[in-house]
């Protein structure tokens, strides 16, 4: 009996594999009714171990994140499972739970173990953001909630399908608990659409190559993933490196949360401990341990892009959150704002893992989302929410400076454009526009943020922001300068005025004719500021990326001497 | 004046399709592309077909200067006026990064930002002028320019395309004082909402206006200067012909100009060979282009980007591209797995058996070492012959050593894994736009393509394949089949029920009367006029808009108002093929109106092409051993050309033609249709 895979086959078959998880994202983008998914692609789709969980495969056209926090979701079914005893074939489970599933409420997760003669193979799994489940506020951004319930409605793994009968009364909840239930049923048939579509890919693989042999390159997926993981970590050196950043505060009090990490590698082993890091807070800034752990992976992907999405990647990294800690908050502690600290994670582990091996690491981006609504009444009568979120800069790195106002690390979703927002809402955009001086000094600066400036058109309107880095700057690696901090502010009759905890505030109000100005952080900067060349800040600064003056303070006087 | 001339210039090549529509006949020839002035290769092959230039009456050209200028960025200098405040929107983009995974790279917009101006003006969404426009500002901003050397400029102004006013206003007052042509505006050029794909595109049509507009002059006067006395146009990505008057304003609608044409001349060939279902492969040195066909409809996609932040929105023909070439490396990684690409050694250096200096193996080298590609006369006439050795060791070093596999056993193994990576493009094309792809059939062509075509039959389940007899230089023959056509855009933003129909039906007719005017003025025969109208609609709320066909009645030349009950019915019939469910109560609105004039030209008789005469013993020139799955077959080879209509050959067997080597695999059998090309299907047991 020949219990190895060809290498050959094992190519051939990753790719049918991958090629199943990116159908299945591609059927649900083109069937989801609501723009999250369609247009910002905030879902995936996967096949997990059948004992595990663990990622075997998965789409590459979803949202980054993820790719590390699906496994729990499927862990999540599998320990309920074991615990009432009762899996059978034809059984799709649905939940909504932070805690169990990680990021937030807003992700629906279905759950489909796939069985193949009797036996169970392995399980297929969908998420996607729902654009509203319930809870305080429409769009379930609540940066008031102190507890889960009041962000969205909570649902553990239940069976939505039970053994191939689809139960009527969770629909019925569901519907009952969401402000836009067509919206919210659209979803979920495409959710359904993507499981029956991969279901029966994975039923023609198996008929073409059998179980054995696919079983077995499943297996050695998750050796391959885990060998070149380690091939990487063997190159760097042996070590330990700290780092620690901060969020502003947790929206309710206004003190600074430490996250903080050491970044450990022995041979081919890494640990991420984040012992030091601020405990749980009542804000919604905490995290659930799931997400912790995704978000590590996140950042190493980030580190390695040519790693595989496959579990075997973080066999060899040990990820270790403190109990207690808001990395690891506990039902039903809040998590609605979990993108801003995740950001900072990420921030952590790169400032860290730059003190090992620079050459891999960019530096900071601008780190935070600033989530900003304004919502108010039209003329008719009719209500209206502007949400959207805002770019910044991205982190210089050894090839080169950063990007110019780019998205988020754990997100590809691109901003909706002015003329849209223009369309839809009483707002005119004064100024959207690159943020002089913003970007980070270095040999290679990082990017760029953004200054978005919005007139309110009509009589008035309440505004709020979740937003970071307004006290803590994004940071430079490798001797590179940190970006310029968030900035908001908004006009009242006596001129601008900012928010007292900086970057999140709730109920501002704005009469027809003022306005919010929103400058994003830039991007860290990549090695120390005199090394840059003088040629390229005189360049800066006849792009007007830089004034005179800053280009003096942060490089010196010797770009005066050169011409661009 | 009975003869068309198609011409397409392609990197290596010159491809010239001369059909002569008294006699019924067909000839092709290929010349060497000419660098850097494109245009002498162009007139040379012309020469070498035709004497007497005054007997041609239309010569139609798919280009690629516009395209290389883009991938090269070798536009010209160009500057920008635009609404204070929004200086950025072009470096800004629509906030995404070139990669998900490792947040690398940087973006270097085409007009560097001392070169964006900003001017006093703004119109609000509605259509508003909120600020005239202060032309004392537009022109010291033109001045200025100027005095920094930009050759071309481009209006951008906010909202232009709901109110046109100040843009207007601005672009006469620049067109009066700018010293040449080559002023865009972004309401002239795109009239739809959504600012940064505006802009990018109106940014990059005056970026490539010099440039392009040059180039066709150039050979516009070189072709009169002939004697050529007929008609000289220009295929745009949509596949549709334009005057060269109209290509010289828009060079944007040139980007995909050669590939487009390709695909129109598949499209043709399969539904004349009875195929209205059709997926193309064009393999090139770097890439696996594919595009799809449906019902004898090539899809059209309405943007595209053609490197990170180069957006170009405008119609054009929907072609998906894999880095996997003929080119791409094969290369095992640290984990012991075979990959394909991304890098690829192109046409220079090349494969490892072309001896140009490259030594790691390609997709190329496998076929080589495998006997697929004769080494003794290789396509293009370049090199004298390839090198097998060094394309054998390359492989055994590179691959084989690592996986402890034979030379023979490696190159197969590239070869399964490359095939594996194009089967999976055509699957995930035709599935995301919700085709069986066992509906279609796989056309191949470019120099490789035929190489590979038992995979895609066997690993994606196509029923068969459909090689033309000419698939070498399908793009000059697309030239001559496509159809004048002109696409026009306009934002409505309104809601159905509050719908101003009149205005909907003025916006259509003022499209339709510059599209009728564009065919009164050229000089080709129409056999029809068509009128194709389709509006971008979606439920209020959703961004993401679904395109509904809306029937339109045109009675001497007037259009005739369509009512709210149609425009919704034919919203629900959209909507409901596309999501299979409709929304009760849902608020419909219009974002935009497409409108597209069709000027459908005389087909010729695809049979012109067809051998006459012939034998398949005449026509077989003797055989060598290729590999195929574990062993060696002597396989016998044809001379394609020469085999006569009807002739069957089972496979292994290899059909020659000077630009294409056809592969018919063991247990596959190729038949010559009656147009000359190879159908390929699994053998009959």
């Amino acid at each position: 009996m020949n219990d190895t895979i060809d290498p050959i086959t094992l190519a051939v078959l990753t790719g049918r594999m991958e090629q199943i998880a990116d159908e299945m994202d591609a059927t649900l983008f083109r069937a989801a009714f609501n723009p999250i998914i369609a247009e910002a692609h905030d879902a995936s789709h996967g096949l997990y171990h059948a004992d595990t969980g663990d990622t075997l495969v998965q789409g590459k056209s979803g949202l980054p994140i993820f790719v590390g926090v699906m496994a729990f979701a499927v862990k999540a079914v599998i320990d309920k499972a074991a615990e009432v005893g009762d899996l059978i074939e034809g059984d799709t489970y649905i939940f909504n739970d932070a805690h169990l599933g990680g990021t937030h409420l807003s992700d629906m997760r279905l759950v489909r173990p796939y069985f193949r003669d009797g036996e169970l193979f392995c399980y297929l799994a969908s998420v996607g953001h729902w654009h509203d489940v319930g809870g305080a506020v429409p769009g379930n951004y609540n940066p008031s909630a102190t507890e889960a319930f009041q962000e969205a409605f909570v649902l553990p793994p239940v069976k939505l399908i039970r053994g191939g009968e689809m139960q009527q009364d969770i629909v019925d909840i569901l519907v009952r608990n969401t402000r836009i239930p067509q919206s919210a049923m659209g979803d979920l048939n495409g959710q359904l659409g993507a499981l029956d579509l991969g279901q029966k890919r994975l039923d023609e693989l198996l008929d073409d190559y059998g179980v054995a042999t696919v079983k077995m390159a499943l297996d050695a997926l998750g050796d391959r993933a885990d060998a070149l993981m380690r091939g990487e970590l063997a190159t760097l050196p042996d070590g330990r490196w700290e780092a620690v950043d901060y969020l502003d505060n947790d929206g309710i009090t206004d003190k600074a949360l430490p996250i903080k990490v050491a970044l450990e590698i022995q041979g081919d082993q890494m640990s991420l401990d984040f012992d030091g890091t601020a405990p749980v807070t009542a804000g919604p800034v905490n995290i659930a341990l799931p997400t912790a752990v995704a978000t590590a992976y996140v950042a190493i992907k980030h580190i390695f892009p040519d790693l595989p999405a496959n579990a075997g990647v973080m066999r060899s990294v040990d990820v270790r959150v403190p109990q207690g800690s808001l990395l690891a908050a506990e039902f039903p502690a809040p998590v609605g704002g979990y993108t801003e600290t995740i950001l900072r994670m990420i921030d952590v582990i790169f400032s860290a893992a730059a003190q090992a091996t620079p050459e891999r690491v960019v530096a900071n981006a601008y780190g935070t989302i600033n989530a900003l609504s304004i919502a108010g009444k039209r003329a008719n009568g009719q209500s209206w929410v502007m949400f959207s979120f805002y770019g910044g800069g991205h982190g210089g790195s050894i090839e080169g400076d950063g990007l110019n106002h780019g998205n988020a690390p754990i997100s590809t979703a691109t901003i909706p454009p002015m003329e849209i927002l223009e369309a839809t809402y009483p707002v005119m955009f004064r100024v959207w526009a690159l943020r002089p001086d913003s970007a980070g000094a270095g040999q290679h600066r990082g990017g760029l943020g953004a200054t978005y400036e919005i007139e309110l058109l009509e009589e008035k309107a309440d505004v709020f922001l979740f937003g970071e880095r307004g006290r803590f700057s994004p940071n430079g690696v490798a001797g590179g300068e940190g970006g310029a901090m968030n900035v908001f502010k908004f006009e009242q009759s006596d001129g601008w005025n900012e928010p007292p905890l900086v970057s999140k505030m709730l109920g501002i109000k704005l009469k027809k004719g003022q306005a919010v100005r929103l400058q994003t952080p830039g991007g860290g900067g990549y090695g120390p500021p005199r090394k840059r060349i003088a040629a390229a800040v005189a360049r800066d600064v006849a792009l007007g990326y830089l004034t005179p003056e800053k280009a003096t303070e942060f490089y010196g006087s010797a770009w005066a001497e050169v011409s661009s | 004046m009975t003869r068309l001339i198609g011409v397409d210039v392609g990197g290596t090549f010159t491809d010239i399709f001369v059909l002569d529509e008294e006699s019924g006949t067909a000839s092709v020839s290929k010349v060497p592309t000419t660098w850097p002035d494109q245009s002498d290769g162009f007139l040379d092959g012309i020469a070498r077909q035709v004497d007497d230039l005054s007997t041609v009456g239309v010569v139609v050209h798919g280009t690629t200067a516009g395209t290389n200028a883009l991938l090269e960025r070798k536009g010209a200098k160009i500057g920008i006026i635009t609404t204070h405040g929004l200086r950025d929107v072009l470096e800004m983009r629509r906030r995404d990064r070139p990669q998900t995974w490792g947040l690398r790279g940087a973006f270097e917009p085409i007009v560097p930002r001392d070169l964006r101006l900003e001017v006093s003006e703004r119109t609000l969404a509605d259509g508003t002028v909120r600020t005239p426009v202060d032309l004392d500002e537009v022109l010291r901003a033109a001045q200025l320019l100027l005095d920094l050397e930009c050759v071309a400029v481009a209006i951008l102004f906010a909202n232009s395309y709901a109110n046109s006013e100040n843009e207007q206003t601005a672009v006469e007052a620049v067109r009066k004082f700018w010293p040449n042509p080559h002023v865009s505006s972004s309401s002239e050029i795109l009239p739809e909402i959504r600012e940064f794909e505006r802009f990018s595109t109106t940014a990059l049509n005056a970026y490539l206006q010099p440039e392009v507009s040059g180039y066709i002059n150039r050979l516009d006067t070189a072709l009169k200067g002939d004697g050529f006395g007929g008609e000289f146009m220009i295929v745009q990505s949509n596949g549709g012909v334009m005057g060269t008057d109209s290509a010289c304003r828009q060079p944007v609608r040139t980007a995909l100009s050669g590939p487009a044409a390709g695909v129109m001349a598949a499209g043709c060939i399969a539904q004349t060979a009875g195929f209205e279902n059709v997926i193309t492969g064009d393999m090139g040195g770097t890439s696996f282009d594919v595009a799809i066909i449906a019902d004898g409809k090539s899809m059209l996609s309405q943007q595209t980007s053609i490197d990170f932040g180069m957006v170009i929105r405008a119609p054009m023909i929907e072609i998906t591209t894999i880095g996997a070439g003929g080119g791409s490396i094969a290369w095992v990684d640290r984990g012991g797995f075979l990959n394909i690409g991304p890098e690829s050694a192109g046409a220079m250096p090349g494969p490892v058996a072309y001896a140009q200096g490259n030594t790691r193996p390609t997709v190329t080298d496998a076929n080589v070492v495998l006997g697929r590609i004769d080494p003794n006369s290789p396509i293009g006439g370049k090199l004298d012959r390839l090198d097998v050795k060094a394309a054998a060791n390359a492989i055994a070093e590179h691959v084989g050593s690592k996986l402890n596999l034979s030379s023979e056993e490696a190159a197969e193994a590239i070869l399964r894994v490359a095939n594996s990576r194009m089967a999976g493009a055509i699957r995930l094309v035709s599935i995301e736009r919700g085709f069986d792809p066992k509906r279609f059939v796989f056309m191949p062509f470019g120099g490789g393509g035929a190489l590979h075509t038992a995979a895609m039959l066997r690993d994606v389940g196509i029923g068969r394949a459909i090689i033309p007899r000419y698939p070498g230089v399908i793009s000059a023959m697309g030239c001559v089949i496509a159809d004048m056509r002109q696409d026009f855009v306009q934002t409505i933003n309104a809601r159905t029920m509050t719908l101003d129909v009149e205005g909907l039906r003025d916006c259509m007719q003022s499209h339709i009367d510059v599209g009728m005017a564009a065919l009164d003025t050229a000089q080709s025969r129409f056999t029809t006029r068509d009128i194709v109208v389709e509006l971008d609609m979606a439920y209020v709320g959703q961004t993401h808009t679904v395109a509904v066909p809306l029937s339109v009645t045109v009675v001497d030349g007037t259009v005739a108002t369509p009512t709210q009950a149609e425009i919704e019915a034919a919203f629900d019939k959209a909507y409901l093929a596309t999501f299979s469910r409709l929304l009760r109560n849902g608020d419909r609105r219009i974002m935009n109106l497409r409108t597209a004039v069709v000027g459908k030209r005389p087909k010729f008789d695809l049979s012109a092409l067809a051998p006459i005469g012939g034998s398949v013993e005449t026509a077989r020139t003797g055989s060598r051993p290729v590999h195929f799955g574990n062993a060696w077959y002597q396989t016998v080879i044809y001379d394609r050309l020469k085999l006569p209509v009807g002739s069957e050959i089972r496979g292994p067997a290899i059909l020659v033609q000077p630009d294409t080597t056809v592969l018919i695999d063991p247990g596959l059998t190729g038949r010559v249709d009656a147009f000359g090309n190879t159908v390929i299907e699994l053998s009959e047991v």
